[in-house]
């Protein structure tokens, strides 16, 4: 079998590469700014306290670098719970299988029913999430969801359980275009305190996720690290670490990084780590100077003061007017979210936004015929 | 100056351009028509080929203007193949500017599956216009199975970077016996004219208009600088020397 992103993590110490983005200096921060291709070292630079007082050039140099890329565009997609059952206990997670909500997944009618709100919306890619809970929302249950929405989107996305790459194979020619699986945190010696148990709770799994998409031959795939959880930096160092281990090794599939923060939710999970908003407008604008192809993405879990500036600096796309509980849109409201919204307004109020800054709302840029 | 002739099709307009990254759809329309292209590039994936009121293609909707549909985001022939034989359908065109990029991140052509699809669609009865490598060697075969351009990178696509491929560009141009049209990475209109001195007959233009802070005059531009380099090509350049010339010939002992 070919090599695994773990090979790559174990030569790393996550102490020692703390230090080492804590030590960075204004010069390297400098450097990192001119360099034509920022390397990993410059990144650390970027996510540094060093790198505080640079957010104002930083900020040119993103929205700059990203409009030549992208253009003045904003993809949009918007997100289907499915089903909120869930066999894990992630401490954090409002669908933790020891909370007391009410649990829903939707049947084929339901999901018909959902469907035609957000066709109504104007929305072309949907993103369909569930639990993990292989009985309730397994493969099965995904591959029969996806050949039901497939003929009304033009992409279709996953932010599921992972699963095996022979899966994979056979979601792919289904339509499947892009599948989403975040880490949580790159410390493997912390993982399981956040993951005590279910399928979540193995570490390398979770991790080789992206590794059996590559091999699968997956178009899109998102990555990310929830922030609140550990030191963001050193998280983020390490996403962008198995950022450039997968763009080099499965070289034909896209990325996406999400940037997923801690927020107020059912349990009681309060964040570890505070990432205040200067800090996650850091973030953003790192990776887009580190990488200035990779998508960039910030979901409804962001206060719209915050996404409508973010639009300008690096982001590229976006969910509007989501519903984070099964049936949300048509078929119930009472169910449990699984984080709290913050900015929810209407897609037509965010379309009107988007418009206001200059910019196109994309909804849609892939078509079932490429695939 | 002289029209250009591509297929079936007679342009007055060397300058093409694609409808990606515009602020919106109106202001894609308003660029377009002051650049006065003819030979306008569409992305497959971005229109709703079953939609008559599609927002981009509606905007295009101009007697002079056609449609080049191009089939980005395909990873191989056989997907380009199928994403061509839609468009023609749907579009009502048989012309076809087949980007196959396996690398969704700098977006460079896969020369080897490039060459299949082309030689399978031109005998389809497309009109094939390949976006390729700055190659001569794969313009020429390109040509032999029957392509009507070619469209060799100047730079990567959406660098701005100009014309870095340069010294094939000069080569392919040389040896073409079909229209070269120099696409991607001409980021201002000093490259546009460039190429045009230089013998391309076209170019393809998108993210230096698309993305300047005015796109209108920005168009404008592109058209005036395409039309200056073509003039200058067809006028013929004075040749240039780096040495001065002497003014005791080193031959005059021929005549004597």
């Amino acid at each position: 079998m070919s090599s695994e992103f773990y090979e790559v993590l174990s030569t790393y110490q996550w102490d020692e590469v703390k230090s080492s983005i804590y030590a960075k200096t204004a010069a390297d921060v400098e450097s990192a700014l001119n360099s034509t291709s920022p390397s990993l070292e410059d990144f650390k630079a970027l996510i540094s306290p060093a790198a505080a007082t640079y957010l104002e050039p930083m900020a040119r140099l993103s929205h700059t670098l990203t409009q030549q890329r992208f253009g003045k565009t904003m993809q949009l997609y918007i997100p289907l719970y499915l089903s909120n059952a869930c066999a894990n206990g992630c401490v954090y997670c409002g669908f933790n299988h020891a909370n007391d909500i009410k649990r829903i997944t939707l049947n084929k009618e339901q999901v018909l029913q959902e469907i035609q709100v957000i066709k109504e919306m104007g929305y072309e890619h949907l993103l369909l999430v569930t639990g993990e809970h292989p009985a309730q929302c397994g493969f099965n249950y995904l591959s029969e969801m996806l050949e039901l929405v497939k003929p009304y989107f033009s992409l279709v996305s996953i932010e599921v359980q992972p699963m095996d790459q022979e899966h994979y194979e056979k979601l792919i020619p289904q339509g499947l275009n892009s599948v989403y699986v975040y880490q949580e945190t790159y410390n493997s010696q912390r993982y399981p305190e956040y993951h005590p148990r279910g399928k979540k709770a193995n570490f390398k799994y979770r991790l080789h996720t992206p590794d059996r998409l590559g091999r699968a031959g997956i178009h899109k795939m998102g990555l990310g690290c929830l922030l609140g959880l550990e030191d963001w930096r050193t998280d983020s160092f390490f996403t962008a670490l198995h950022l450039n281990y997968l763009e080099k090794t499965y070289w034909k599939s896209k990325y996406s990084i999400s940037f997923p923060r801690l927020r107020p939710h059912a349990g009681s999970f309060q964040p570890n780590v505070v990432v205040g908003d200067k800090d996650l407008a850091q973030l953003i604008m790192a990776y887009r100077i580190f990488n200035h192809d990779v998508e960039l993405s910030l979901s409804t879990r962001e206060y719209p003061v915050f996404r409508d500036n973010m639009m300008k600096l690096g982001i590229t796309a976006m969910s509007a007017g989501s519903k984070t509980e099964p049936g949300g849109y048509a078929v119930y409201t009472q169910a449990l979210e699984q984080f709290l919204i913050a900015d929810d307004r209407s897609s037509d109020e965010i379309q009107q936004v988007i418009a206001a800054n200059g910019y196109e709302p994309v909804w849609k840029d892939w078509d079932t015929c490429m695939q | 100056m002289q029209t250009l002739k591509i297929g079936d099709k007679e342009f007055s307009s060397r300058l093409f351009t694609g409808t990606g990254k515009f602020s919106s759809s109106q202001m894609m329309e308003e660029a377009l028509l002051a650049s006065q292209s003819e030979l306008i590039t569409v992305a497959l994936r971005r229109v709703d080929m079953n939609n008559t009121q599609d927002d981009i293609l509606s905007h295009l909707r101009h007697p002079h203007i056609n449609l080049l549909p191009n089939t980005s985001g395909v990873r191989t022939a056989d997907e380009a193949l199928f994403a061509a034989q839609l468009a023609r359908e749907a579009l009502q065109t048989n012309w076809i500017k087949l980007e196959i990029h396996p690398d969704p991140k700098y977006l460079l052509p896969d020369p080897l599956e490039t060459l299949k699809a082309a030689e399978e669609l031109v005998k389809q009865g497309f009109i094939v216009l390949p976006y390729i490598q700055a190659d001569p060697v794969l313009c020429k075969r390109l040509e032999e199975v029957g392509v009507a351009a070619v469209m060799p990178l100047g730079s990567p696509i959406g660098s701005n970077q100009g014309l870095q491929t340069m010294d094939f560009l000069r080569i392919i141009i040389e040896q073409s016996n079909v229209p070269v049209v120099v696409d991607a990475g001409i980021g201002a209109p000093s490259h546009a004219a460039a190429a045009m001195e230089m013998g391309a007959d076209a170019v393809l233009v998108n993210t230096a208009i698309a993305v300047s802070p005015n796109p209108v005059e920005m168009g404008q531009a592109f058209k005036l600088a395409v039309q200056a380099g073509r003039m200058a090509y067809e006028a013929k350049l004075a040749g240039t020397s780096l040495n001065a010339q002497a003014s005791s010939p080193l031959t005059a002992f021929l005549e004597d």
